[in-house]
């Protein structure tokens, strides 16, 4: 498969289209691969704990194919390859809190999770918690109502670390708050202003 | 050291789905394995490219490794259970709390909701040298970088150090050696179980490596026995900032007084050697005593006897002095918390 990729050892009767019709069945092969365990064939060919290539992510309730690299981050698979950018990256380090998406509702910095560790989980990001009709999360509305953000690039890390904390804990007094949303930093300094959108925010959800 | 904000260095990864097929793995790879739990600590030495594993054995998919049971009276959790797990747990809150407040005190809410206790008790050191990829000791050199006249040791050990003097950064750590807690480990041959405190291993012993764990051996479990529930607890973690940071000095002491008397007791403190210390001459020499201020002195004193403060982190010794102090006396006001 790789010397077919070089167009010097293509042969003439491989067209490009050829080609990438068959990476695409070959994908689809592999990663059906999970149908044939219980066969002795496919028993032979996957090692334990081996992955595929292509998964399947549930991203903001919907099923998103997906060729992922073993080492690729979930950060960098929602911004670079389902285009979904409003998760950020500010420090790819777990030190900043800007890529913060939540994994079955718990707030999780997705620079800091393989993308094949989050298959099995119902990954939301900024992008899914509007409804279908535009209607906003109310931690957004909050947001909008308070002026809560300066640059705002910190904006969706700790908007999803909000509505990840007030899923565990809906009612929280205001030093609750912040200490539930530590974990996200402001180069702005502007916190007092985002804890009073994000309380505002918690708010509205309990009005909701 | 440049931040690298590109994909990490390509490696084998395998996410098996019970400890029997995680172990098979560890054993057949051996030394190019590398095991990773939360993977917190793990891809900043991946993203680094300091570390380059050929494989990665991801233990996120062994449920049977998460969750916390009842074990002879006491409680055993297993190494995959994720430090927020470990904090919300009604039992570790009841019985327990020291394990809920050091847990609490580490990194951050989504650092917790992702790390796990096996991991936060097995993370290598956060010396910057060692970190930031110079051939020092502790990565199989033969320099100390942080022990020369002009280096940066302000976060460095202040006791046990041999050529290496990097701290072990765990919260979690100390608090399980107050609670007398054991470490499960297995491998393909078979399953150990030592006392928490014999589960690191100091410069002395293996300049390369944190704890007692070579290619082949998972940490499965961590069991806390019923001998500390619901004794006297006192943590506290000194730190430059109240989220991310790793301890400056921590202590963890769990107690039973009868009356005014110290009947017996366990402290335990890290950020000060390469190992989480129990002070065990401390314990020795308070027992029995009354619980008092003149206690706390000698228990104090005796903590910080043979301290080698570097050219920047003398202020270990009096902070460490102190924090034992308070463990064994207490504090009136109530505690800070972040």
């Amino acid at each position: 498969m790789e010397d077919v990729n070089h167009p010097e050892a293509t042969p003439r009767k491989f067209t490009r289209r050829d080609v990438i019709k068959g990476v695409i069945a070959g994908g689809a092969v592999s990663s059906a691969g999970y149908l044939f365990r219980a066969s002795t064939v496919g028993a032979q060919v996957s090692a334990p704990g081996s992955v595929d290539r292509l998964i399947t992510l549930n991203v903001n309730g919907q099923q998103r194919r997906v060729d992922v690299m073993k080492q690729e981050t979930l950060a960098t698979t929602l911004r670079y390859k389902l285009g979904l950018t409003g998760t950020k990256l500010g420090c790819d380090r777990s030190e900043c809190g800007c890529c913060t998406v939540l994994l079955d509702d718990v707030p999780h910095y997705s620079c800091s999770i393989l993308t094949h560790t989050a298959r099995d989980k119902k990954i939301v990001t900024i992008e899914g918690l509007a409804t279908a009709d535009g209607k906003l999360h109310p931690v957004q509305q909050g947001v909008i109502d308070e002026q809560g953000f300066q640059c705002a690039f910190c904006m969706s890390g700790f908007i999803m670390a909000t509505v990840g904390y007030l899923k565990a804990n809906p009612n929280p007094t205001r030093a609750e708050l912040a200490h539930g949303i530590s974990g996200n930093l402001c180069r702005c300094q502007d916190y007092d202003k985002i804890l009073t959108a994000m309380m505002r925010g918690a708010e509205l959800s309990r009005r909701a | 050291m440049a931040i690298i904000r590109d994909i990490m260095p390509a490696f084998e990864l395998f996410q098996p789905a019970n400890t029997d097929d995680a172990l098979a793995l560890v054993a057949k790879h051996g030394k190019d394995a590398w095991v990773m739990a939360g993977g917190l600590d793990t891809f900043d030495w991946l993203k680094d490219r300091i570390k380059r594993p050929k494989v990665v054995v991801d233990l996120s998919q062994v449920k049977e490794l998460a969750g916390i049971r009842p074990w002879n009276g006491g409680l055993e959790i297993g190494a995959m259970t994720t430090l927020t797990d470990v904090v919300r747990h009604p039992v570790v809150r009841e019985k327990f709390s020291i394990l809920a407040t050091g847990a609490e005190a580490a990194a951050s809410p989504q650092i917790r909701n992702q790390g796990t206790l096996g991991g936060n008790v097995s993370q290598d050191a956060r010396c910057w040298y060692y970190r930031g990829g110079w051939n020092c000791y502790r990565a199989g050199g033969n320099t100390c970088y942080a022990d020369t006249p002009t280096a940066i040791n302000r976060e460095h050990a202040i006791l046990n150090a041999d050529r290496c003097v990097a701290v072990n950064p765990s919260d979690s750590a100390p608090a399980l050696i107050a609670l007398d807690a054991q470490m499960v480990i297995r491998s393909s041959k078979g399953e150990r179980v030592l006392n928490a405190e014999d589960y690191f291993v100091g410069p002395d012993i293996d300049i390369m490596h944190m704890n007692v764990l070579r290619p082949g051996d998972l940490l499965t479990a961590i069991r806390i026995p019923a001998a500390w529930a619901g004794t006297h607890f006192y943590f506290e973690k000194v730190r430059d900032r109240n989220v991310w940071d790793f301890p400056l000095v921590n202590v963890a002491s769990a107690a039973v007084f009868s009356g005014d008397r110290i009947e017996r007791i366990r402290i335990a403190v890290n950020g000060v050697a390469a190992r989480p210390l129990r002070l065990k001459q401390v314990e020795d020499a308070v027992t029995g005593k009354p619980r008092n201020e003149a206690t706390a002195q000698l228990g104090g004193h005796l903590a910080i006897q043979g301290a080698e403060p570097l050219r920047y982190n003398g202020y270990k010794v009096p902070l460490l002095r102190n924090l034992v102090k308070r463990a064994i006396r207490g504090v009136e006001e109530p505690k800070w918390v972040s």
